[in-house]
């Protein structure tokens, strides 16, 4: 029997996948863990920003500064977009516009009469060609085994890495402050807060924009090392990110980025695993129905998170918000 | 009760009555109306509130006392109507503001913020903190000052409310009572001028209750104009310097305490005839009955006592 899976799962560490979602997960964090936004277009910006990376950078030519700048910019624009409706009114609104957001931007970038820039359904490659240019790596091979990563691969992964730490260390800054304070109040009642002097519905805006902006670099770090592809963008990486938080705590900074880590690393290895068993007939499934059982593991795990831990694997039970 | 709870300087200009003009008013309300599809909810022609007095809002359940409230803090928009606190006009001014401007408000369901620790939500009540701008959050040493202090003048009202041992715990541990002196407590750390109760003994145990009373009193000698709206008529006659009564929306009576809790129009329509009456004991329950007219009743009731009587002896 194959077991190379094994190394492969702990391979996902430096998947650009596992840093793109601990980033996009942390965003989502602040969004609906630490300010109660229920975003479910958290996929919306992650395909704002993506975009804004790819088109600027490939198609504009754009210098790799000019390109990120474009990315946080186009982030906050879809913040400030969905935000101004929808922030005054109840929590409901956001979700209901924010999910139907995502979903236009999916299928807007998908339009054939815009796919010269959008590249349509295909989507964009070629997005690192700034920034592998920086890369100061030795062009050979790196790892072991069956692990192996090019120069370029790594710098991502380094790079990456980095940018999830520094953004995870901005959050928990951000958490003890003043600032922190009032968004964890407006988590629990806006009322209260406002009836103190605080400007509500500005303190949301600002935090649908921070995490709206983390969820666009998420993005930057996907594509970079793989393409841009529209269907990625869909509803069910919005519901991968809520599964993260969860799992990690959603009132915590650092559990998004585990929780990251864990499910990528837990798709894998129950994906090596369902296809040695299924290799080798010792469960009844045929390879075509071995997909989708990962994903329904992965829906009841996320069921199981929110009846039995809704703290997730690092929160404060005392902390954690919704009552099931 | 007697004349001797009326101050020897008088509060307001002229006879008492809806709407009559006071000597030194905080807060000016004029025309304010809001109604709900047909139903008008407030329509206020003319009330002004006392300064550094402590005035009670009161009348029967739907009188639209909370939703005058809601309408003075912002948190609800009138259909028409100007008011103004200290001569600063606050219509349409959004409820954040209305705070900043000193206008402090608590809610009859009690909103402390059980999510987070009896201390930090002292903390979310200071006003003028750089830390909760987005920018000066990122740098701790821009806002360490103004924590320290403020967290300084949050022990200091904890201690007062009796809730210092408890600073550190999530405010959900507290209960129901000590919620109300937290929510009111925190409403302190701006250093309002005004503090509006809504229903500041709604839910509060008898131990409780006094304390509650003592707190209020000590925002009054401290310089700070109280209004509050409240059912328990014991807190409105041990404290209130005023009274505002409210009927279907509109302002029907105000007065001094003791003058407005005699007339007999206010007791029949606002109070209940019976609002003095003991309901637990048989003599108060044939009290009514007489009143109502009931002779079935009535004779049952006077059996009964009269039973209890020959038992006793």
């Amino acid at each position: 029997m194959d077991f190379s899976f094994v190394p492969l799962a702990f391979g996902q560490l430096l998947s650009p996948l596992t840093i793109g979602y601990a980033l996009a997960a942390l965003g989502l964090a602040v969004h609906f863990g630490f300010t109660g936004l229920l975003n479910f277009g958290q996929a919306g910006f992650m395909a704002v920003g993506g975009y804004a990376f790819a088109i600027t950078t490939t198609e504009f030519g754009w210098p790799l500064w000019a390109s990120i700048l474009a990315t946080v910019l186009g982030s906050v624009l879809f913040a400030l977009l969905l935000g101004i409706p929808t922030l005054r009114l109840r929590a409901d609104y956001l979700s209901i516009v924010t999910i139907a957001a995502a979903e236009i931007v999916r299928y807007t970038v998908k339009t054939p009469a815009i796919s010269s820039f959008t590249g349509g359904s295909d989507g964009i490659n070629g997005s690192s060609i700034t920034f592998d240019k920086l890369d100061p790596l030795p062009d050979i091979t790196y790892g072991f085994g069956v692990l192996r990563f090019t120069n370029d691969d790594l710098w991502i992964a380094i790079v990456g890495w980095i940018v999830v730490i520094l953004a995870a260390f901005l959050v928990r800054q951000l958490m003890r402050s003043p600032w922190g304070r009032i968004v964890k109040g407006i988590r629990e009642d806006e009322d209260a807060v406002r009836s103190l002097g605080k400007n509500v519905t500005w303190y949301k805006m600002q935090s649908l924009i921070l995490g709206g902006v983390l969820g666009g670099l998420a993005t930057v770090i996907v594509i970079i090392p793989t393409s841009l592809q529209p269907d990625n963008y869909g509803t069910q990486t919005t519901f991968f990110l809520y599964t993260i938080v969860l799992l990690g705590g959603a009132t915590t900074v650092f559990g998004p980025i585990i929780g990251s880590i864990i499910f990528w690393f837990v798709l894998s290895i129950t994906d090596g695993l369902l296809t040695l068993l299924v290799a080798n007939h010792l469960i009844p499934l045929t390879s075509i129905q071995q997909g989708p059982i990962r994903f329904i593991l992965v829906g009841i795990a996320l069921m199981l998170l929110v009846i039995f831990r809704p703290q997730g694997i690092f929160g404060n039970k005392r902390e954690a918000h919704f009552s099931v | 009760m007697s004349d001797a709870t009326i101050p020897a300087t008088q509060l307001q200009v002229g006879e008492p009555g809806p709407g009559v003009p006071k000597v030194d008013p905080i807060l000016i309300a004029d025309g304010v109306r809001r109604s709900f599809g047909g139903m008008t909810a407030v329509d206020v022609a003319h009330v002004e509130i006392p300064r550094g007095k402590i005035t009670a809002l009161i009348g029967p359940n739907g009188a639209g006392k909370t939703t005058f409230f809601n309408l003075l803090t912002g948190f609800d928009r009138p259909d028409s109507g100007t008011w103004s606190l200290d001569g600063e006009s606050l219509s349409h001014v959004p409820a954040y503001r209305v705070a900043r401007k000193g206008m402090v408000r608590t809610f009859q369901l009690t909103k402390a913020l059980s999510l987070l620790s009896v201390m930090e939500n002292m903390r979310l009540g200071a006003t003028g903190q750089g830390g909760e701008r987005f920018g000066a959050a990122l740098f701790t040493p821009l806002w360490r000052k103004r924590e320290a202090d403020i967290t300084a003048q949050a022990e200091e009202l904890l201690a007062r409310f009796k809730l210092d041992a408890k600073k550190d715990d999530y405010a959900a541990s507290l209960s129901g009572g000590q919620r109300k002196l937290l929510e009111m407590a925190r409403a302190l750390m701006s250093k309002p001028r005004l503090v509006m109760l809504d229903e500041p003994m709604a839910g509060v145990n008898p131990a409780l209750t006094q304390s509650l009373l003592g707190h209020v009193l000590d925002l009054k000698n401290d310089g700070t104009t109280v209004l509050f709206v409240e059912h328990d008529m014991h807190m409105v006659q041990t404290i209130a310097d005023w009274v505002i009564v409210m009927a279907e929306g509109k302002i029907v009576a105000e007065g001094y305490p003791s003058v407005v809790m005699q007339d007999q129009a206010v007791i029949d329509a606002y109070l209940g005839a019976h609002h003095d009456t003991d309901l637990g004991s048989l003599t108060g329950q044939l009290e009514v009955a007489k009143d109502l007219g009931d002779s079935f009743l009535v004779e049952e009731l006077t059996d009964e006592i009269g039973e209890e009587n020959t038992d006793a002896k």
